[in-house]
């Protein structure tokens, strides 16, 4: 009998893995992803989810040797309370701002918490479901550190998850933010040369979920990370991520509207050149009524770069009165690099509103010649269209300090690129 | 200064000659004016001296002070001196009118080899400048011509020049779109930048324009070339009579 490739795959990369011991609820949550994982095995490119993304660097045992320089902080001069995990190590300075309860994955393992546990590894196995995650489930099964952190008022200061060094992390946060509860989070980093970083989060009726996410701009990064939301009656989720170079990424995103009322804004602004690859991956469900979905992404490619939208709106029977937009946008600068989307509308209720586009171009060539007609160089004048092109992700960063700064970060990391 | 020679341009995609051997020589200090038919090819003249692609030169040369113009970026032409008030100038979202003319301004000066314009002297000199335009602070805060009138494009494009401060000004009908009062703004921003060391080239349709820009010299172009020049007495023809009696003179 010959042995199927993904089996083969599959066992080797697990077999090369050892699950942490334990036998608290952790170690049972980590076990029952596992028994899913091994159920599914690992992807294989004829996959439907990764027909543009070839899964490749992500399966192989090993990640590619080099590790990735480490960059400043990219959020240097933003006031927030900020966490650093370094490889393995994770400290909790003091300080944290109040309303908040913070403690690692490591630390929970031995106490029973009943809110992480409730939440770990749940909303991960609930977004696995009509398309399964292997890669989310093989970091619920193996995640070597993480956060949990339960928001229990309105946090005046961003919490900064940064990130950086290890050679292959793979990091699982847990956030809980409370009935009228409020935060903002910020990560940032190159974790190492692979990472695999899952994020799960919970918000709660009437509570604010507001994510700013900096990836790059180190170019032998692998990255892949799933962000599972559930959301209650009248609450606001909004994640953004910035990310800039860097040989892999993928960026999942799976956000549940459960209660009435509910708005969910994810939008991506990515750049890069060569051998980059990027994929946004995004499904939103919508299992309520009034609520409204928004998804903003815009890639700038050149000299064969490829960039990848996959995005989904799903309205489920009885969520009536849905608002779903979702706009995917490529910039080419040259005839090499690629843009593949694949934009998807599921609708089962009957009175809603949901609209989406996708579209391809190249710079305006009018616009650049006039740019340098006034002396700003090719150089300079790609930047500014650039820049212009991708300002319409960045402007659903609501904070102006934050989309200030965010602004002024692309704009820097561009003229680097 | 500005020097064009027997210029013949053809589209680069097409087998289409537009100019067919333009001679003309704008001297410091002069204004010369370019009247002609619609698509005598004015535009393409002003497209082509400062660099816009798609065209090709096929024969002939043009120099700014005896630099050759033509083997030039569009960027280094304006590093050069030269400056084009464009017939439409184009709009660019996302990008601040206010940002891209202190790039504009600074890559000029650092091209150049002079220091860059600190944010504070920037902001004096482009805010009186705006005044004199009447251009509001939200004109200059907003993107570059992203919703703005006809005429609030055409006072734009001439803040960019006084900003700027060209060498050699190819005016493409900034009159067009204009009403009476902004025809006067913009005269005398042009008029506030005569000086015996630049040069203008302005092309227009109507005499009215010239009424307040007095030039030295115009010139008639029909079916890429000049066919007539003469002193400003000749717009005034152009206005009473049209172009028959002087194209069938030329001819
Ligand atoms: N890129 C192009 N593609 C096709 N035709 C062109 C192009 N550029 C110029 N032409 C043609 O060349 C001729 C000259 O055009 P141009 O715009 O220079 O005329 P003009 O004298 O400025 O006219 P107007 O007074 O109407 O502004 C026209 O016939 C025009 O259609
Ligand atoms: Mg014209």
């Amino acid at each position: 009998m010959v042995a199927d490739p993904r089996t083969t795959a599959t066992d080797e990369r697990l077999d090369a893995l050892t699950l942490p011991a334990g036998n608290g609820w952790l170690h049972a949550a980590r076990k029952d992803a596992l028994g899913r994982l091994r159920a599914v095995g690992l992807p294989v490119r004829r996959d439907e989810y990764w027909r543009f993304t070839n899964p490749a660097p992500l399966v192989r045992v090993a990640p590619a040797p080099d590790a990735p320089t480490q960059t400043d902080d990219p959020f240097d001069g933003v006031d927030a309370y900020v966490i650093t995990i370094d490889g393995d190590r994770l400290d909790l300075p003091d300080g944290a701002p109040d309303g908040l309860e913070i403690t690692t994955l490591s630390k929970v393992a031995e106490a029973d918490i009943h809110w992480v546990r409730d939440l770990y590894g749940k909303l991960e196995a609930a977004g696995s479901r009509p398309v399964s995650r292997p890669f989310a489930m093989l970091n619920t099964a193996f995640a070597t550190g993480g956060l949990a952190i339960r928001v229990m008022a309105k946090v005046s200061r961003p919490i900064h998850i940064r990130t950086i060094g290890g050679t292959d992390p793979i990091l699982h946060h847990v956030v809980k933010v409370d009935a009228d509860a409020a935060v903002t989070i910020l990560e940032s980093g190159t974790a190492g040369a692979r990472s695999n970083i899952v994020t799960e989060v919970d918000v709660a009726d009437r509570a604010a979920f507001d994510h700013i996410r900096v990836q790059g701009p180190d170019h032998a990064r692998h990255v892949n990370t799933h962000l599972f939301a559930r959301l209650g009656t009248g609450s606001a989720f909004k994640s953004f991520t910035l990310s800039a170079n860097g040989q892999f990424t993928r960026n999942e995103a799976v956000i549940e509207l459960t209660g009435d009322d509910a708005t969910a804004h994810v939008a991506g602004a990515a750049f890069g050149r060569d051998d980059l690859h990027h994929d946004d991956t995004v499904f939103v469900i919508h299992d309520a009524c009034d609520c409204e979905s928004r998804q903003v992404f815009k890639k700038v490619l050149r000299d064969g770069a490829t960039g990848v939208f996959q995005g989904k709106i799903l309205v489920k029977e009885g969520a009536q009165k849905t608002d779903g937009y979702q706009i995917s946008q490529a910039l080419l600068l040259d005839d090499d690099s690629v843009f593949l989307a694949k934009p998807e509308l599921e609708i089962y209720a009957d009175d809603v509103a949901c609209s989406h586009g996708s579209t391809t171009g190249a710079i305006d060539e009018t616009a650049l010649f006039y740019l340098r007609s006034r002396g700003v160089s090719k150089r300079v004048a790609t930047d500014l269209l650039v820049l212009s092109f991708l300002t319409e992700a960045v402007d659903e960063i609501a904070d102006d300090g934050l989309r200030d700064h965010v602004g002024g970060l692309m704009a820097d990391w561009l003229s680097r690129d | 200064m500005l020097k064009i020679e027997n210029l013949h341009v053809k589209l680069e995609e097409e087998d289409k000659q537009i100019l067919k051997g333009v001679d003309l020589t704008v001297e410091a200090g002069k204004v010369h004016a370019i009247m002609g038919p619609n698509g005598s090819g004015k535009s393409t003249l002003s497209y082509v001296l400062s660099g816009r692609g798609g065209y090709e030169v096929t024969e002939g040369s043009a120099t700014l002070d005896g630099i050759d113009l033509l083997g030039m970026e569009p960027e280094e032409r304006a590093a050069a001196g030269l400056f084009l008030a464009f017939q439409y100038p184009v709009e660019i979202p996302g990008v601040g009118n206010m940002t891209f003319l202190r790039t504009a301004v600074n890559a000029q000066r650092k091209a150049r080899g002079e220091e860059e314009l600190s944010s504070t002297d920037f902001l004096k000199t482009i805010r009186a400048k705006a005044k004199d335009l009447n251009i509001d602070a939200d004109m200059l805060k907003r993107p570059v011509n992203v919703g703005f009138s006809g005429g609030e494009k055409k006072r734009n494009e001439i803040l960019q020049m006084a900003m700027l401060e060209p060498r050699m000004c190819i005016l493409d009908e900034t009159d067009s779109g204009l009403d009476v009062d902004a025809m006067r703004l913009v005269s005398d921003g042009v008029n506030a930048l005569r000086d015996a060391g630049r040069g203008f080239l302005v092309i227009t349709h109507y005499q009215r324009l010239l009424d307040h820009i007095r030039p030295d010299v115009v010139h008639i172009m029909a079916d890429g070339r000049i066919v007539k020049s003469g002193g400003p007495e000749l717009a005034l023809e152009v206005e009473r009579n049209g172009y028959a009696d002087i194209l069938e003179g030329a001819a």
